[in-house]
């Protein structure tokens, strides 16, 4: 299956990135190439610079690229708009999804929608069309319709964010889904809600990479690819036997691989 | 990418309106002093207890001090050098638009304010105020079928007079502050609507105020009256050309309600706001108050501000008969250089009155916007309730936002209630709408827009879409 990948164009390719904020370097040098149809893990611990890597992939205003390159299909995106890099099909599933008071989810969803539309030359939906639209995905995620006359994640359970998030993705059908921990905060439920409604949305054209500290999800969506994270660089890549090797050895394992590298 | 401080400064979006009409003008000369009103006067052929009125509120002004509590800063108006009347030259009386000087209808097409028969906006009746004097009001006959009197002032002062010497000045006394005293001593034009008993207005009645010339200051006056069991909903617009010395606007507005009667004011003011240095622009310093007369009456005010390089400006509710309501909704906005002190007054009187203060103040630039309110119960205003929100939202870090509430309560059954909030738009949740494909300047749209619903909500519907352009026109550029 993998050899069959390899024909076609990668979705992304991170090159040696080295990225900082605040003139403080996050990134050392990271280099990660997905391929349509397949699913890279990133593991690690807090601060090695996972979430850092998908905000910058996705245009984060506050990290600056010191080295390197982000390509997404090709192209060299590195001096992209957030919004370019959203509407040409480049998504991240947030840590923490922002509330946004005042702001229906429905209008949200539907600007958002129209915005990836027109960038793929197609038509742009009016109220009663996406109503439509939205629907199906709403199950998808097994979320009520109520979720949509509210504003942006505002007073939304740990849960009900991460499910709002997933519904994003089903609307956008990115190339790429950057998922940043969606499965933290999850109970066993909605952690399955989630992980089957990320199965449905990705198929044979689509990449995606799972940022997670555990196993649970990876026994769900079962990766092509595992990555460890550690001090700001890619310290091991495997396959799904690396998760499970870093489930029983845990983080001090890969403490002291960066010890020897 | 990166771009080191993305909640920054401000770049304007041109105004639109911003262009003069050139057309002849009959002024007449600048300063003030009791000949010129009596010359005012004169020009609009009034009955002697107007000039009277005009001259009493004169005398109270001279002896007045211009007020200073206001959070604004601004040069002293030099009174004497702004002209007080000044009206394009037209045929002494116009029976009908074809009349009108094509210019000025041109320039009311241009604001998009069409006022000729096959142009004109449908299910709204315009009465159009170009300088200081009304050029034509729409829909008249349609309304007469109904009784309801909508016409400028200077015609009701002739045809009404009965009801303007019993109600002018009832609501707003001369002596009231000293713009609303200069209002009464040289007030030209405005518009005055009567809605007679029993009768739901069967259109929404609108005023359209331009300011045209650089020079001359415009001082409207409004009276709305709606009789037991009446009601209408009103709205007034306003634009200016750029100039680059501030012109003066000092209107007044009063508004009556009787038993069971609802009058709806709402008001989009877009005064020209003086450029990014603050060169130019309108002082806005208004006095608009209602008063719930009658029984169960109901007065309510919504506002968006986004014009003018002042604006001082209370929109009151005097709440005097039993379980009458006073409301007001508010956005102010102010970007660059503006600076706006608004809020409102609710005075409970009588006993089961309830008041609704919702306000939202945006700023932007460097820009200073503040609230200012009153909510008073009276010794009588027993079982009274106020609820007040004043929601602040700032824009970039050189904008600054205030909030004065003052409360009086003389009536220990009666709940006032405050809530107030600020925020400001951060980075995190313009990035999160950007990383859905979200155009930073619509997300810092969506956002205002967001803030302001509450507001938006109560305006009429036209009115609501316009208000929400208004405003991403206004923030173009203020962010990034």
């Amino acid at each position: 299956m993998q050899s069959k990948m390899k024909e076609s164009e990668p979705i992304l390719e991170v090159e040696n990135l080295s990225a900082s904020t605040d003139n403080l370097p996050i990134l050392k040098g990271v280099s990660l190439t997905v391929y349509p149809g397949e699913i890279h893990a990133i593991m690690g611990r807090n601060g090695c610079g996972k979430s850092t890597l998908s905000k910058i992939i996705a245009g984060h205003p506050s990290y600056n690229i010191t080295n390197g390159d982000i390509k997404f299909l090709g192209e060299n995106i590195n001096s992209f708009e957030p919004e370019e890099r959203a509407q040409s099909g480049i998504f991240l599933g947030f840590q923490y999804p922002i509330e946004i008071p005042g702001v229906s989810n429905l209008e949200f969803l539907r600007v958002s929608t129209n915005a990836r539309r027109k960038f793929l030359n197609k038509e742009e939906l009016d109220t009663f069309d996406f109503e439509e639209l939205v629907q199906k995905k709403l199950e998808i995620v097994k979320m009520d319709h109520a979720f949509l006359s509210r504003s942006v994640n505002q007073g939304f359970s740990g849960g009900e964010k991460k499910r709002n998030e997933i519904l994003q993705m089903a609307l956008l059908e990115p190339k790429i889904a950057i998922l940043d921990e969606t499965d933290s905060g999850l109970d066993i439920d909605a952690l399955r809600i989630v992980a089957s409604g990320i199965k449905k949305i990705s198929n044979a054209q689509t990449g995606i990479i799972l940022i997670t500290h555990y196993q649970r999800l990876l026994d769900e969506i079962e990766p092509n690819y595992v990555h460890v994270m550690a001090d700001g660089k890619i310290i091991k890549t495997g396959g799904s036997e690396l998760a499970l090797e870093l489930e029983k050895k845990g983080y001090e394992w890969t403490d002291n691989l960066v010890k020897k590298t | 990418m990166v771009n080191e401080n993305p909640v920054k400064d401000v770049v304007k979006e041109p105004y639109k309106y911003g262009f003069v009409t050139d057309i002849e003008t009959e002024k007449i000369a600048k300063g003030l002093n009791e000949d010129i009103i009596r010359l005012i006067s004169q020009k609009k052929e009034e009955p002697k207890y107007l000039l009277d009125f005009r001259l009493k509120a004169f005398k109270k002004w001279q002896k007045m001090k211009e007020p200073d509590w206001a959070e604004l800063g601004y040069e002293k108006i030099d009174y004497q050098d702004i002209i007080y009347y000044s009206a394009p030259k037209q045929k002494e009386k116009i029976s009908s638009l074809d009349e009108v000087d094509p210019k000025l209808l041109e320039t009311f097409d241009k604001l998009g304010i069409p006022l000729t028969e096959q142009k004109k906006l449908t299910n709204v009746a315009v009465d159009a105020v170009f300088d200081s004097v009304s050029i034509a009001t729409t829909f008249r006959e349609e309304l007469a079928e109904h009784g309801v009197i909508f016409c400028s002032i200077s015609e009701a002062v002739k045809k009404h007079s009965n009801l303007i010497e019993k109600y002018l000045g009832t609501v707003v006394p001369a002596s009231d502050n000293y713009f609303a005293a200069l209002n009464s001593a040289v007030f030209s034009d405005g518009s005055f609507v009567y809605i007679p008993k029993g009768v739901t207005c069967p259109m929404d009645l609108s005023s359209y105020f331009r300011i045209n010339s650089g020079d001359s200051g415009q001082f409207e006056r409004t009276l709305i009256i709606a009789e037991e069991s009446s009601s209408v909903s009103y709205l007034e617009g306003c634009t200016a050309p750029m100039f680059d010395t501030n012109t003066l606007h000092a209107a007044v507005v009063e508004l009556i309600a009787l038993d069971d009667a609802s009058i709806k004011y709402s008001t989009v003011q877009n005064w020209y706001a003086g450029d990014e240095e603050g060169i130019g622009g309108i002082f806005n310093f208004v006095t608009k108050r209602g008063k719930c007369l009658g029984k169960r009456s109901k007065i309510s005010w919504s506002q968006v501000e986004t014009g003018s390089a002042i604006t001082w400006k209370y929109p009151s509710c005097l709440l005097l008969g039993e379980e009458s309501v006073g409301e007001f909704y508010s956005v102010a906005l102010t970007n660059n250089l503006q600076q706006a002190d608004t809020g409102t007054k609710m005075i409970h009187i009588g006993p089961k009155t309830k008041s609704t203060i919702v306000s939202k103040g945006i700023s932007a630039g460097n820009s200073i916007n503040s609230y200012r309110g009153l909510v008073k119960m009276g010794t009588k205003a027993k079982g009274s309730r106020n609820y007040s929100q004043c929601d602040s939202m700032l824009i970039g870090d050189q904008a600054s936002a205030n909030t004065f509430p003052y409360i009086k309560s003389q009536q220990p059954n009666s709940e006032i209630e405050h809530e107030a909030s600020t925020c400001r738009i951060s980075e995190d949740q313009l990035f999160y709408l950007q990383s859905r494909g979200i155009e930073f300047e619509e997300a810092v749209s969506m956002m205002v827009s967001g803030f302001c619903r509450d507001v938006f909500n109560q305006l009429p519907m036209e009115f609501a879409a316009e208000a929400d352009k208004l405003l991403a026109l206004k923030l173009e550029g203020s962010v990034g």
